[in-house]
């Protein structure tokens, strides 16, 4: 199946002034990310604060232009002046409170990417806008209604309405259940099962919820400070995860299961800051196995196991 | 005897929209040394009933309760100057945000002082002395220095470590724990966790942990009370509640769970909302959403006894299906 | 032990229109509903001051110089409140002044809340040397007392109400700007308006029809208080002989004619002078009222 997002050496560099008079410090909030999203199939981003999942989101939105890299999607380079490729990647956010206009009506927030890209009429935005209303589980009373009349499941719906209404190839997921309760949670994420079979989605899902992306992905990528440490099939890696990281990060999760008390693989320390990335291995101060080369060289991904492994020492 | 014991606490806010009842009812033991672990959705009055029991809600919430009792000591009739002696010493509570709990304008070192200052009688030098010893205790790295650090210099783990400390100082008997791993990533949160079990181990005492998080609950508590719409529907030892649930809501949110799912595709989930100030049934709160509801539970819920988890279920579950042969039914939400 | 619980019957009422919820917080505040009133009061002279004004407010009567209010000794009920120096009756005088008053009041806000807003927006959206400029020439006009500004900007283009008016609009335009930026600088990166960017809208449609309307709580509250200002700047522009020229019943130039008959006469003097303290205090609650009715943390739900 063709690929419609391909990523090639992604990196993105942000300047931070220190002082009046110093020179800007420099951020490398995503340092070398490659990857591939494919129709109808998942691929799921993990990792915790600092480890550039949202920059990769902005990335892939053209909100932001890569420091360096290429990314081309539906086969053309991935420019924001390029309006016809905008309709092609939509966003959903973590926050079903901030991620609507307070100030707009349900009927008007879907019918806005319609008014802004395409020529219909108002009758014909507005029998789209009810026709996705009903796709997503929406009454169509809630037509004219405010966001804040709704709870964050709704909203949320709201918003998955909102990025399918140019009928996108690529849906970012960011966070997108995090916020919601757990009986929610489940609809939601049933519905986005749901939307990808219909229309043939490609999601970047990203989450640090690992009970979800196992459920969810057909691929995961992990990440750690702006660097990928394995990706992989997610049954593969899930199944018997290569890098230390990861396996920090399965075992710290908890299972709800009060038999199974896991044995912890504890990791030592707090996150390091995107502004001082430690040398080599980003992660060796805190991993586990650490030998002394891990320091001095960084690591390249190579195939273990069938998925790729950031990882001298893995196999 | 219970180190705490709640009875009927219900807590009313007046909005602007009218009343609203957040809490509805509760009862709560807690014994010295255990863990217990409440746990609900939102809109479930888990937080406001500690905030109540600390007595940290606004002038528009009204507590009234039956019983509320910590220690043997009566806390209805006491005084609000023996409250404050009792409450941040005896009962110590630490909240979600570890960013915005702290004070930003003073240093961590100031404000872990400055509860020992209001609560023990040692001098200056020996209250750094402690501080440094109770940031030890926490796993903060280098105490000496961290204490002429502000809030905002320190990561969300670290924060959420002084805040513990800061709760720890007096040896409280009860800490209470709202949600205190939420905000923070999931390694730290692992580290969070155990950092609460051992010093709960180590200093005799109580937890209760509020959270969402089924698995936090699985991994932390012996005991689990489950809320839903200000009341509590469902009370158990831990290993219980997740390998025989009582009350329909407790098993529908247990299937819900992404790792519970089998196979990919659909996750089954409970259609409805939880309801609000404006939609409440008349009669069991769940009723509306629950596949096992009869015409009976549309005006009352019956409170089972302890052998069904004092599930407030008119149709109790024996695993997994009602124990008197009540049919599941189509739910029209 | 069991026992049954029941549940209240269900609650029909629905929640609140956002204007009624609006009228709950505002009438909390009773000098506001108070300042609400009189200034109603006010508008009502204001549009049938033709209809209830008992005399014209131009025409000179001159049997009648300088008569006093009807309670003191000398005065009579013809002239309600006295009349001035060139027998003006001053009861109709201030009832057509009402209508300068607030007419003054609504173009000096309309404009400087028109441009200022304009300004705010370009300000707080590109950010950069557009922001830069546009806050230093802000600061400008804010260093310069408003009064003594408002005076030389008269000066050069000539007394009169019309320039009057433009120059305290001016005056008050840095404070909408101000406020426009500050909201727009942290309604930029809401997740609401990077979902309106990658739908693919452009910087116009993001600044007047994204953030625009959420950034208006602020602007209104000012906009109240800055109706206040303008009018007492008028009066004071008009006391200077600067702003309303005779013989134009505006409340300020009526004070600048009456300066030589405090002692004598204090009718013609002070009455102008209670009009435009009652006005300005009516709105100035008003004002408090409105803030802590569109401030969301004051909110009790």
């Amino acid at each position: 199946m063709s690929t419609v997002l391909q990523a090639t050496d992604l990196t993105r560099t942000y300047e931070v002034k220190r002082s009046v008079f110093g020179a800007p410090a420099l951020v490398r909030a995503l340092n070398g990310v490659s990857f591939e999203l494919t129709p109808g199939k998942t691929l799921a981003v993990v990792g915790e604060s600092g480890c550039g999942k949202s920059t990769l989101a902005r990335l892939v939105t053209m909100i932001e232009e890569p420091s360096s890299g290429f990314l081309t999607i539906d086969g053309r380079p991935a420019v924001h002046t390029d309006k016809d490729l905008r309709r092609t990647v939509q966003i959903v956010f973590q926050n079903p409170y901030g991620s609507l206009n307070p100030r707009q009506k349900v009927g008007s927030i879907l019918e806005e990417p319609l008014k802004i890209n395409t020529a219909d009429n108002a009758e014909t935005r507005r029998q789209k806008a009810r026709a996705m209303m009903e796709r997503v589980g929406l009454r169509p009373e809630h037509y004219d209604r405010y966001p804040h009349m709704f709870s964050g499941g709704q909203r949320q719906r709201i918003a998955i309405a909102r990025a399918l209404m140019l009928n996108p190839k690529i849906l970012v997921l960011d966070e997108p259940v995090s916020a919601l309760d757990l009986s929610i949670q489940a609809q939601v994420l049933n519905l986005l099962i749901d939307l990808q079979a219909e229309f043939g989605l490609a999601y970047l899902f990203i989450s640090h919820d690992l009970s979800v992306v196992k459920h969810i992905a057909d691929e995961v990528m992990v990440m750690y400070l702006g660097r990928p440490v394995e990706s992989g099939p997610a049954e593969t890696v899930f199944a018997a995860p290569k890098h230390p990281y990861t396996q920090a990060l399965l075992s710290a999760t908890p299972v709800a299961d009060p038999a199974k008390k896991r044995e912890r693989v504890q990791l030592e320390g707090e996150l390091p800051s995107p502004l001082s990335i430690p040398s080599g291995c980003a992660f060796h101060p805190r991993c586990p196995i650490a030998i002394p080369k891990c320091a001095k060289v960084i690591p390249a991904e190579r195939l273990v196991a069938r998925r790729q492994v950031a990882c001298i020492l893995a196999e | 005897m219970s180190l705490l014991e709640i009875k009927n606490l219900t807590v009313s806010f007046d909005t602007v929209s009218g009343p609203f009842r957040a809490v509805d009812g509760v009862d709560l033991n807690v014994d010295g040394r255990e863990i217990l672990s409440i746990v609900g959705e939102s809109g479930s009055g888990k937080s406001v009933a500690m905030l109540a029991l600390m007595g940290l809600l606004p002038d528009t919430a009204s507590v009234t309760a039956d019983v509320m009792r910590f220690d043997g000591k009566d806390l209805l009739t006491m005084s609000d100057r023996d409250k404050r002696s009792i409450i941040g010493r005896d009962i110590a509570m630490i909240f979600q945000e570890p960013m915005s709990s702290l004070n930003p304008c003073f240093t961590v070192g100031f404000q872990i002082g400055e509860m020992l200052k209001r609560h023990t009688r040692l001098g200056r030098t020996e209250r750094k002395a402690r501080a440094i010893e109770l940031m030890q205790a926490v796993g903060i790295p280098s105490p000496e220095q961290r204490l002429s650090a502000y809030p905002h210099q320190l990561s969300g783990g670290m924060s959420q470590r002084v805040m513990i400390a800061m709760s720890a100082s007096c040896r409280p008997k009860l800490l209470i724990a709202d949600e205190p791993t939420t905000a923070l990533d999931v390694t730290i949160q692992a580290q969070i966790l155990d950092l609460l079990r051992d010093l709960c181990a180590e200093f005799d005492m109580a937890l209760v942990l509020i959270t969402h998080d089924m698995g936090v609950v699985a991994q932390m508590a012996h005991r689990v009370q489950v809320q839903y719409a200000g009341q509590k529907v469902e009370e158990q030892s831990v290993e219980d509640l997740f390998s025989d649930p009582h009350h329909p809501y407790t098993a529908a949110l247990l299937s819900a769970l992404p790792e519970r799912a089998t196979g990919r595709g659909h996750l089954p989930s409970i259609p409805g909302v939880v309801p609000g100030q404006f939609d409440r049934p008349p009669g069991c709160l769940f009723e509306p959403r629950c596949a096992y509801a009869t015409a009976s539970c549309r005006s009352s819920a019956h409170r089972q006894g302890p052998e069904l988890g004092h599930a407030l279920c008119n149709h109790p579950l024996i695993n997994g299906a009602p124990a008197d042969g009540t049919q599941a039914r189509e739910i029209t939400v | 032990m069991t026992d049954t619980t029941t549940t209240p019957p269900v609650q029909t009422q629905l929640r609140r229109g956002r204007f009624s919820e609006f009228w709950y917080y505002f009438s909390q505040n009773r000098g506001a509903v108070i300042g609400l009133v009189i200034f109603s009061f006010i508008v009502f002279i204001a549009v049938f001051a033709p209809l209830i004004a008992p005399h014209s407010p131009s025409v000179q009567n001159r049997d009648a110089f300088l008569v006093p209010p009807f309670w003191q000794e000398g005065g009579s009920l013809t002239y309600l409140l006295g009349t001035d120096a060139v027998g003006r009756d001053i009861l109709s005088r201030l009832m057509y002044g009402a209508q300068f008053s607030l007419f003054i009041g609504l173009f000096v806000v309309v404009l400087s809340v028109t441009s200022g807003v304009i300004i705010g927006l370009l300000a707080g959206y590109f950010r950069g040397w557009v922001d830069t400029v546009i806050m230093r020439i802000m600061d400008v006009i804010l260093a310069f007392p408003s009064l003594l500004l408002a005076l030389v900007l008269v000066a050069i283009l000539g007394p009169g109400l019309l320039n009057a008016m433009i120059a305290i609009a001016l005056i008050l335009q840095p404070h909408f700007v101000r406020l426009t930026r500050a909201s727009v600088m942290s309604e930029r990166d809401r997740e609401y308006v990077i979902a309106s960017r990658v739908a693919g809208a452009g910087s116009a449609r993001l600044m007047f029809l994204t953030m625009l309307p959420n950034c208006l709580a602020p602007l209104i509250v000012q906009a109240t208080l800055s109706f206040s200002t303008a009018i007492l700047d008028a009066a004071a522009l008009g006391f200077l002989g600067m702003g309303a020229q005779p013989p134009t019943p505006e409340w300020g130039s009526m004070l600048a004619e009456a300066r030589e008959f405090i002692l004598r006469a204090w009718w013609v003097v002070t009455l102008p002078g209670l009009a435009i303290l009652i006005t300005v205090l009516a709105i100035n609650l008003m004002g408090d009222g409105l803030r802590d009715a569109l401030d969301p943390k004051l909110k009790k739900s």
